[in-house]
């Protein structure tokens, strides 16, 4: 059994409420935090432990908090980034559900430590439930004392509100959520001026993940060298992995970071290994955005080492034969999924949640996404594959903000990977509209583990 | 202010603090200068969008000489002391410009025999320029209702290239903006509340910012191609606050077909007229003209075989036109 820092009262019956979060330990950081920290301590502390961004790019969170720009006069803002909305990842809401306060302790001595007198936790649309849950739990808190003026008698003023917003992948994007936070369309902004120096409303600004945010509660209560020696290397603390797909126990897990992945897929305590019987073909390790790793390449890297559940082992040798953890979306296709249809599911998602704002984005992605149509639909031919291998690689790196290369990612791995498949499709146009099912040719190639 | 060192193509250039590679390498001019068509330097905000003005940064700056990881778009990009910029030396450039122009015209109707903008047509100049002869795209385009947006303006959707230099024109020279971007992606559009006019002052600048053919003048509307028409610059006194009065008038013969404000050699307005300049002095005898005006641009309607002839033909005009 690993360590569990997010998820240890979990299944306390009423950890939602205020009482019984209390009971079990909860404000203890905000305690400790404004009774015997400084700011500047706190972030060091957070430094030490190495905890990374679990939003997606893993940049290290305590570098993050110290590049905010601290300019005389001009107020701060801490924004909690609940847009999660990566296909395959689930972990926050899961968080925010069942444990809400967790969150919201987290905000506070994160707050506390960049000098936030506002912050906002920024919530997608769909999780409309969700942000009643958060404002129950911050109207608790605040009953309690642990939020509005003067907290704990430390002198500390903190507001918290819960923003809903419209339900758009690109809101996601930091600098997008903050459009959208400042009531405009969710555009992303040009960088630089990056959002600790410009952000909400010029604002010196710093955007964390739901999970970020919970982990300092934990690094606070111990101690960063604690946090750091848990996981591996620089992949130090716990990780909520979103497991979908056919396997027998889906759901959210925390794990520590360096598990191997066979024992995650395979082993009892994690997702219980393949359902019913089928082989493993392929994983999306990471969430829809990272590139694909058929099964060989997801239990042994390309050197030959065995695969772990962290940010350096899963991006073992690039993208030609890795991938990335990314927010943890951990999606499992087995033999009888088709890699096409996949594609093409994915891409209609970024085509559908592009901003529209730069060019090979916005056209790219429905170029591919008709492409893919064709193929999937039996009506492609063998120059559309390189067609499509081509446009994506136009995208990659030309846009904006990350969405472009999240697009064009999916694709480039699928091609690089199943590439008979795709070629099957071609060779065989009815009997891939008859069953979707790019088996029969690409089960050869790999070596499946049953 | 200090002047900083930029080399852009090889070719060195010291410009103020502050300034984005586009406008330094626009201060080099010629051939090195990157294409832009979301980037006006009269609108503030605009750029980043359309990624044509790619460029590479080889040398960051002087104290950190790493090279950016990737293209940079040049038009929103400051430049650092010392920093050394490849545009058309680089075959990095040149192909993502390419792709960009591909893109671009992705679901471009291509209409160019029809439409109103060909001839001075940002979209026309770069695929000629930068383009490929044939496209590989191969489905149906997107596709919209030509609408008429207020009393002199046609919108058609199709021709958009997304750029947002209008909703600029909205938010900064006019009182309010009467029209948006709704939807996202490739099914974004721009559109008024409800079909509502776009009806204001300056709201015919929009016109002029547009790239492409897909905010033309009503007033114009299938009236002559623009290489038909001669232009002479003009100015009258306006009562209009902002408004400069100072414009092209597009003559064929004696008459004024149309109306537009000056565009500078980077094919952009600096000083922007109002409505009633635009669309309702349709008379010689409303301005004052001051001769032929030159267009310095590679498109078809600069190839000048027309400015000698001109001077000598509106001679007579001219002096009539003079306010007595």
């Amino acid at each position: 059994m690993s360590k569990k820092l997010l998820l240890e009262h979990i299944d306390v019956p009423g950890i939602n409420t205020y009482e019984v979060y209390r009971q079990k330990g909860g404000y203890a950081s905000v305690e400790k935090a404004l009774k015997s920290m400084t700011p500047e301590t706190i972030v060091e502390e957070v430094k030490k432990s190495g905890l990374r961004g679990r939003g997606g790019a893993g940049f290290p969170a305590g570098m993050k908090w110290s590049f905010l720009a601290k300019p005389d006069g001009v107020p701060r803002h801490l924004l909690c980034n609940a847009d999660e909305s990566e296909p395959g990842t689930f972990k926050d809401r899961y968080l925010m559900e069942k444990i809400p306060h967790l969150l919201i302790e987290g905000m506070i001595v994160s707050s506390f430590a960049l000098g936030a007198n506002v912050s906002y936790i920024y919530i997608r649309g769909e999780y409309m439930w969700v942000s009643f849950i958060l404002e129950r739990a911050i109207a608790e808190a605040k009953a309690n004392g642990f939020l509005g003026k003067n907290i704990l008698g430390s002198g500390y003023d903190l507001e918290l509100y819960v923003q809903v917003g419209g339900g758009a992948y690109i809101c996601g994007e930091e600098t997008a959520l903050i459009e959208s936070l400042e009531g405009k369309r969710g555009n992303p902004r040009m960088k630089p001026p990056f959002p600790a120096v410009k952000g909400l409303w010029q604002r010196p600004t710093v955007v964390n993940n739901v999970e970020t945010i919970a982990a300092v509660v934990w690094i606070l209560n111990n101690s960063g060298e604690d946090y750091a020696k848990i996981g591996i290397g620089k992949s130090t603390g716990t990780k909520l992995i979103s497991a979908s797909g056919n396997i027998k126990r889906q759901g959210v897990y925390e794990i520590e970071l360096g598990l191997p992945v066979d024992e995650f897929l395979n082993s009892d305590e994690y997702c219980g290994g393949m359902a019913n019987g089928k082989r493993l073909k392929a994983v999306v390790p990471g969430g829809s955005s990272v590139p694909i790793l058929p099964a060989e390449l997801f239990y042994k890297t390309a050197n030959g080492d065995a695969r772990l559940m962290s940010y350096e082992s899963l991006a073992d040798g690039g993208f030609a034969t890795g991938s990335m953890l990314g927010s943890g979306g951990f999606v499992v296709y087995d033999e009888d999924a088709c890699i096409v249809r996949n594609t093409w599911n994915f891409t209609r998602f970024y085509n559908h949640e592009s901003c529209g704002q730069c060019s090979p984005c916005r056209e790219g992605t429905g170029w591919m996404l008709k492409v893919l149509n064709k193929l999937e639909h039996g009506q492609g031919s063998m120059e559309d594959i390189d067609l499509l291998w081509d446009i994506q690689r136009r995208i990659e790196g030309n846009t904006i903000c990350p969405l472009g290369d999240a697009a064009a990612w999916p694709v480039a791995a699928a091609i690089r990977h199943f590439r008979e498949e795709f070629e099957w499709h071609v060779k065989n146009p009815k009997l891939c509209m008859e069953r979707n099912y790019g088996l029969l040719e690409s089960t050869k190639k790999f070596e499946l583990v049953s | 202010m200090a002047l900083i060192k930029v080399t852009i193509d090889g070719i060195e250039t010291q410009v103020e603090e502050g300034t984005s590679i586009l406008n330094a390498a626009r201060s080099i001019g010629g051939k090195i200068v990157p294409p832009a068509m979301c980037y006006y330097s009269s609108l503030k905000g605009s750029g980043g969008k359309c990624r044509t003005c790619l460029v590479k940064v080889t040398q960051g700056s002087e104290k950190d000489p790493r090279p950016m990881p990737k293209l940079v778009a040049s038009c929103s990009t400051n430049v650092m002391d010392g920093m050394v910029v490849e545009n058309t030396a680089s075959q990095d450039v040149i192909d993502a410009r390419k792709s960009i122009v591909e893109m671009l015209l992705v679901n471009h109707p291509l209409d160019c025999p029809v439409c109103d903008q060909a001839g001075e047509c940002s979209l026309q100049d770069l695929s000629y320029e930068h383009g490929l002869s044939t496209t590989r795209y191969e489905f149906e385009r997107r596709k919209f209702d030509p609408i008429d947006i207020g009393d002199h303006i046609k919108l058609h959707m199709n021709r958009c290239i997304l750029c947002y230099r209008c909703l600029m024109v909205g938010d900064q020279l006019t009182n309010e903006r009467e029209h948006g971007i709704i939807g996202r992606g490739d099914h974004a559009e721009i559109s008024t509340y409800l079909e509502k006019s776009v009806d204001n002052e300056f709201s015919g600048n929009v016109i002029d910012v547009c790239p492409v053919g897909a905010l033309t003048d009503r007033t114009f509307r299938f009236k002559s191609r623009v290489w038909f028409s001669k232009p002479l610059n003009a100015h009258r006194e306006c009562t209009t606050d902002k408004c400069s009065g100072k414009s092209v008038l597009w003559m064929s013969d004696n008459d004024v077909l149309r109306v537009t404000a000056r565009k500078d050699q980077n094919n952009e307005v600096k000083e922007f007229i109002c409505n009633t300049c635009r669309f309702d002095k349709k008379d010689v005898k409303d301005w004052v003209i001051e001769g032929p005006a030159h267009i310095s641009r590679d498109s078809v309607i600069s190839q000048n075989h027309y400015e000698l002839p001109i001077t000598h033909k509106y001679k007579a005009l001219e002096n009539t036109a003079k306010p007595q």
